[in-house]
């Protein structure tokens, strides 16, 4: 069998069998992205990688190793690394070599795993479809016509196409899900808190969470045992206890309670997405689950809210960008404010520039109350409707986006693809943990299955991920030949 | 309420953005179309709702006030656009 089938539970086995050394694993990954056509990759980091599989042996040979020592990964490119550029998908740090290592960053290198190199996605998070990054849009690997979702869309596709046993992403209205869904891997975004966000550039702080983004709900959990915990440099991190998050993986279902929203099964969702997910319910039944009916009244303003509340973070957010001290700076300022105005129109993509924009006029003297304060107070209401939903079932079930992968350049208007956000984005607003399960297929391309728990319960949505693949095979699906 | 492309170059230069006069016209219908979108929030009766900063209403951590950081100015200056001796420089602002 070839290593790049291996999930990282396997591989963590073989490289403990020595079956194969981390040097051997880190370059067969090197040559399957060396052939990879759908540009998931920003930087690759080959020389790094294979130092960092050389020491990862030697700390194998002595048994000075954790569980994922030796074990590669590709780290999406808004995650800062020290020495590496770190770019955000945007020219704006096309130039930026981070000075130092984000918490995450800094927590892998700790445990000796190997970064292969940085993914490709939207610019600065912006976006659903892989399609507003400085580097160009990353192509589905179950069709080279389709995006791959967004914004963490190179690390789907890398996930899926096997050229990285796991990845990183950030999901901060659906950006991990979303493109777990189109990929056909598995994506999962902890409650907000869980993992630092120390070092990863910000979009919006009361929203943006990293995640695992992996094939199987056993790998997510693994991975998430090394990603999240407390950081005294994050302001908003949680000090709250972490388990193990392997260690739940064998409970039974039976008696489980599922709640269906039913505002997420109305108009605009994609039949063929519809059929599927409604079939991995009925699996779930099957395991002995209980399904019910719940409502989620407010989720159905999801979009306007977030598309005030995100936009408003971000326009405060990026006002860092400045041309001064990191980063793309126009040739020849004529005074400071030329500086200033040149440096971000020339440094930030047209999406970006919209959000800013959009944040600037919602937050500017006399729209704060219409604009902000509103929409922080729908928050509360769609925050409440879970909170209510949650006192009758343990998981919430639907779909993550309405429809499967759309063909790349199809999608022009904003509006339009901000709509496909429908299913993911109350999830951030309420700081609940969600994740994207394959579920099937559509018209031969992935759909996925979105669980969503109450806070703080990842132990629960992986196990319940987990025993629907050990029932169901759509995790193994393979977009290339095996 | 829809801008006008004047509100539309007043609001890039809050942000410190400039948009040319060929895209301006684009840049204001897309604008107004997502506030289209957002006109909905006005209808919702949000009632005493406190408004929702924090998803987990967290209050701020404090910390002791003692230096945690060490000085990385070399490191921080190395990347930068264009510096002086212990500066950033930009075009002159005061003659």
């Amino acid at each position: 069998m070839m290593m790049h089938n291996l999930s990282v539970a396997d591989l963590i086995k073989g490289l403990k069998n020595k079956d194969f050394s981390s040097v051997e694993l880190t370059q067969h990954y090197l040559n399957r992205i060396d052939n990879s056509e759908l540009n998931a990759f920003i930087s690759v980091t080959g020389d790094l990688a294979l130092a960092q599989a050389n020491k990862a042996d030697l700390k194998i040979a002595k048994g000075d190793n954790t569980l994922l020592t030796g074990i590669p990964y590709a780290h999406k490119d808004i995650f800062c690394t020290k020495g590496v550029k770190t770019s955000a998908g945007s020219k704006m740090l096309d130039s930026f070599i981070s000075p130092y290592d984000a918490t995450l960053s800094h927590k892998f290198n700790s445990e000796n795993m190997v970064m292969l190199g940085k993914t490709n996605m939207d610019e600065f998070a912006m976006g659903s479809s892989n399609e507003n990054s400085y580097y160009g849009p990353v192509k589905n690997p179950w069709n080279l016509k389709k995006v791959p979702g967004g914004s963490s869309g190179g690390s789907a596709a890398a996930v899926a196409s096997r050229i990285t046993p796991f990845a990183t992403g950030t999901d901060t209205g659906g950006s991990i899900r979303q493109p777990a869904s189109l990929c056909g891997i598995t994506g999962l975004k902890p409650t907000y808190g869980r993992i630092s966000r120390y070092g990863m550039i910000a979009y919006a702080s009361s929203l943006d969470q990293a995640g695992p983004m992996t094939r199987t709900a056993e790998d997510a959990a693994i991975v998430l045992n090394s990603m999240a915990g407390f950081d005294s440099k994050d302001s908003t991190s949680a000090s709250k206890e972490i388990p193990d998050y392997t260690k739940q993986l064998t409970r039974s279902l039976d008696g489980l309670k599922i709640g269906l929203p039913k505002e997420f099964f109305s108009s605009g969702l994609d039949e063929g997405v519809e059929k599927v997910v409604m079939q991995a319910i009925k699996e779930y039944e099957s395991m002995g689950a209980k399904i019910q009916e719940v409502s989620l009244p407010n989720s159905m303003h999801a979009i306007p809210t977030y598309y005030i509340v995100a936009p408003c973070e971000c326009s405060s957010n990026l006002s860092r960008f400045d041309g001064v001290r990191y980063g793309y700076r126009c040739e020849d300022p004529k005074d400071l404010d030329d500086l200033y105005l040149r440096s971000r129109s020339e440094g930030f993509g047209k999406e970006v520039k919209r959000r800013i924009m959009i944040g600037a006029y919602a937050l500017s003297a006399g729209y704060y109350d219409a604009y902000y304060l509103k929409a922080q107070k729908v928050r509360q209401l769609i925050s409440e409707d879970f909170k209510k939903a949650f006192q009758s079932v343990d998981v919430i079930m639907g779909p993550v986006s309405p429809t499967t992968a759309f063909d790349l350049g199809s999608v022009k208007d904003p509006v339009s693809m901000y709509l496909a956000d429908i299913y993911t984005l109350s999830v951030n607003l309420a700081g609940l943990p969600g994740m994207s399960i394959p579920a099937g297929f559509s018209k031969e391309l992935p759909v996925g299955l979105q669980l969503i728990g109450n806070h703080w319960s990842e132990e629960l949505l992986l196990n319940t991920a987990h025993q629907f693949q050990l029932k169901t095979d759509w995790h193994t699906s393979s977009p290339i030949e095996l | 309420m829809s801008l006008n492309n004047k509100q539309v170059k007043e609001i890039a230069y809050l942000a410190r953005l400039s948009i040319e006069d060929t895209e301006l016209e684009q840049s204001t219908s897309e604008l107004n179309n997502i506030l289209s979108l957002m006109a909905d929030l006005s209808e919702i009766d949000t009632g005493d709702a406190k408004p929702m900063a924090h998803p987990l209403h967290m209050s701020q951590r404090l910390r002791e006030d003692e230096v945690t950081e060490e000085n990385l100015a070399e490191e921080f200056q190395a990347i930068a656009p264009k510096v002086g001796k212990s500066h950033f420089l930009v075009p002159t602002v005061i003659e």
